[in-house]
């Protein structure tokens, strides 16, 4: 038989250990991503600090023309969000979230995640889109059973009443 | 860095020697590798359209007839979406091989910065093309995926709102954003068939498929490989769980650990040193090539005979300018140029018989010209120790091959093909050797493309300039030999020498006159005085 023949025969059979060789290393070998008894929280957000406000003056709605003339002006930029998270007791996370936004007129936004081991927490989240009151804009506390490859997602929708937990 | 290069080119010739065994010097898989990154792209294409027959956008759909297809249609679709697959993951090895294997063959240089630049973005639009592929099957692992590449792109910060939040839970998530996804899947493969096509500009013949017997074992590996592992599935994507350990695709998704362990910012900076070193490799260190071949007008009657032979696009006819009553001249890019010498070799003009005047060809290279490589021989060939055993061999060898190191009785060139055929002519008819043995690269590839193929042409009559009827082919030999098959090459000269001291002296030597060898060694010495 010509050397053709056999180059075609041992060309098949080098490619084919070839493929399958890349086809162990396209879905035969494992990655942990997350330990087998871990859970991933998430505290992830949009939300709009509240920007600086005061009533302008007589003197000064007089100066204006009638159809321009507002009771209240704001400055465009808007204040950072304030947001704690507490496990157990300990904060986990506390940042001042600035506004996005070249002029710092858009919202405030977070994604954070935090791998934990899976069982009980007490958990805790604050807000604060006002930096000038002391007080947090909204609280909110509860139990958190984690269970192992569960995804426990904080969010925050002030049409929702506060902070939302999917 | 030479000496690593080196010994990386040195460890490529090994390998391509024994693939040269199992596939035959012309079906090497390591001398086609662009082409078959083609092919595989075809491969790709084709099945990915017969998938998307079956294939439903949709959160739930996307997963379910993808399910569909793999069990009940595995047959067909199954082994479609398989080879798919796997011939995505084979473009990755055939790309980075025929990466580091033109920078082990130093082409990417001067003139080919070109194609070395335009093959950088090919990189990434290979990654992002599987990437969106993987994302559509909507299983664990493109969850995974798409999870950890929304967020390494959200840090990028320039998004209004981060794209990862569309993976929080269920809920969030539409159908729309898998119409996207089919969109980004079709569109990415498409820039990247433009990248492909703009990557083969500037050379001649560019070889977009491989040979068809390779191309036959290739798919008929890919096809048996897929019914033997089928590609496998994982269990549909759950938004309110977390995919813990995955079946990542290490060829096509091997980064994604990576980005799991280190800060974004080292990712962006790594993926931008990356991409900035191999871009800016051409210039690093600064070229100092040879310089691109000039052009005489009074020697050259625009034949267009380099303009054809030229593997690199560099040289176009232009309108004469000169005055001179032919119709077309030739002009060389020097941005083009890699100063092979193929032109040279083609020239008509290119004739060392003359000996009125200076030895000027219609195009010459600046720093290696017929003249030089004429002197050259002369030298070579009065050598004393040019003897090999008792015939006299003269060896003209291209620097990439085997020959490419000196030895007695050998003058080395930028490519074989730079040799006009009247050169082989004047050496055996002039007497300065009983035989001439010509050197190129190995005979799987040439290094400047096209050089073997236009010698053998030329020797054996089939293309312009030949080689006169009046030398006896067993007189001239021709070896094709890689940077490490020496002792190959040194018995094959052993051989035809033993072969001309057989044969009858050849009988129409026309001695060279003394006053020529003078000249020629002056010409040397002087040469060597510049250096």
């Amino acid at each position: 038989m010509s050397n053709r023949f056999y180059q075609i025969v041992f060309g098949t059979i080098l490619s084919f250990v070839m493929i399958l060789g890349t086809a162990i290393l396209s879905s035969g070998l494992v990655w942990q991503s997350l330990p087998a008894d871990y859970a991933l929280l998430r505290l992830s957000f949009i939300e709009s600090g509240i920007r600086d406000c005061r009533n302008q003056t007589k003197a000064e709605l007089a100066e204006l023309p009638q159809n321009m003339r507002r009771e209240q002006v704001c400055a465009s930029r808007r204040a950072p969000v304030y947001v704690e998270l507490d496990l157990n007791g300990e904060t986990l996370f506390a940042q001042n979230l600035p506004p996005t936004g070249l002029l710092g007129t858009g919202p405030s936004r977070v994604y954070q995640r935090f791998e934990l081991p899976a069982g009980n927490y007490d958990l805790t989240v604050r807000l604060r889109n006002d930096p000038a009151k002391i007080e947090f804009t909204k609280i909110m506390t509860r139990q958190l059973s984690l269970k192992p490859a569960q995804s426990f997602v904080i969010d925050y929708k002030e049409e929702a009443g506060g902070f939302v937990f999917n | 860095m030479v000496s690593f290069r080196t010994s990386l080119r040195r460890g490529f010739d090994r390998v391509e020697r024994c693939l040269d065994l199992a596939f035959g010097t012309d079906w090497n898989p390591l001398a086609h590798l662009g082409s078959i990154g083609w092919f595989l792209f075809w491969v790709v294409v084709v099945t990915g359209v017969y998938l998307f027959i079956f294939f439903d956008t949709g959160v739930s759909a996307a997963y379910d007839s993808v399910r569909r297809l793999s069990t009940v249609h595995w047959w067909h679709a199954g082994l479609s979406r398989t080879l798919h697959r796997y011939a995505s993951d084979l473009m990755v090895v055939v790309m980075f091989t025929h990466l580091i294997r033109e920078f082990a063959m130093e082409r990417y240089h001067g003139p080919r910065w070109f194609s070395w630049v335009t093959g950088v973005p090919i990189i990434w639009f290979v990654y992002l093309s599987g990437i969106t592929g993987y994302w559509l099957i909507w299983d664990k692992l493109a969850q995974y995926v798409a999870i950890t590449t929304t967020e390494l792109v959200d840090t990028l910060g320039f998004l209004g709102q981060p794209i990862a939040r569309n993976f929080l839970s269920p809920d969030m998530l539409s159908n729309r954003f898998f119409t996207l996804m089919v969109f980004l899947h079709i569109a990415i493969p498409l820039i990247l068939l433009m990248l492909m096509w703009i990557h083969t500009q500037r050379i001649t013949e560019a070889r977009t498929h491989p040979p068809k017997g390779l191309a036959f074992i290739i798919i008929v590996a890919l096809v048996t490989a897929s019914l033997v592992i089928p590609a496998p599935m994982q269990a549909a994507a759950d938004l309110r769980t977390v995919p813990q350990s995955i079946n990542i695709d290490w060829l096509l998704l091997g980064l994604y650990p990576l980005v799991e362990m280190v800060p974004s910012g080292v990712i962006w900076g790594g993926i931008a040193a990356f991409t900035l070193l191999l871009i800016g490799m051409p210039w690093i260190p600064a070229n100092s090539g040879d310089r691109p071949a000039e052009v005489f007008l009074e020697h050259c009657n625009g034949c267009e005979r380099c303009v054809q032979d030229c593997p690199y696009e560099a040289i176009t006819l232009e309108p004469r300018s000169d005055g001179a009553h032919f119709r077309f001249e030739v002009a060389v890019n020097s941005r083009k140029c890699v100063a092979c010498g193929i032109c040279m070799g083609a020239c008509p003009s290119s004739s060392p018989f003359r000996r009125k005047g200076d030895l000027i060809t219609g195009i010459d290279l600046p720093d290696y010209s017929l003249a030089k490589l004429h002197d050259r021989i002369i030298e070579v060939s009065e050598s004393p120790s040019a003897q090999v055993g008792s015939s006299r061999v003269l060896t003209l060898a291209c620097s990439h091959g085997a020959g490419g190191q000196p030895a007695v009785a050998r003058v080395e060139v930028p490519c074989v093909a730079m040799v006009p055929p009247s050169m082989v002519d004047f050496i055996i008819s002039r007497g300065l050797a009983d035989g001439v043995c010509l050197v190129g690269c190995a005979a799987r590839e040439c290094h400047n493309r096209l050089g073997k193929k236009w010698t053998m042409l030329r020797l054996a009559q089939q293309r312009d300039p030949y080689l006169r009827a009046r030398i006896p082919r067993e007189r001239v030999l021709t070896v094709w030999a890689g940077p490490t098959e020496e002792n190959y090459l040194e018995s094959e000269i052993d051989a035809f020498a033993a072969r001309l001291n057989e044969m009858p002296g050849y009988e129409n030597v026309r001695q060279m006159v003394r006053k020529d060898i003078a000249k020629a060694s002056n010409f040397v010495s002087s040469e060597r005085g510049k250096k």
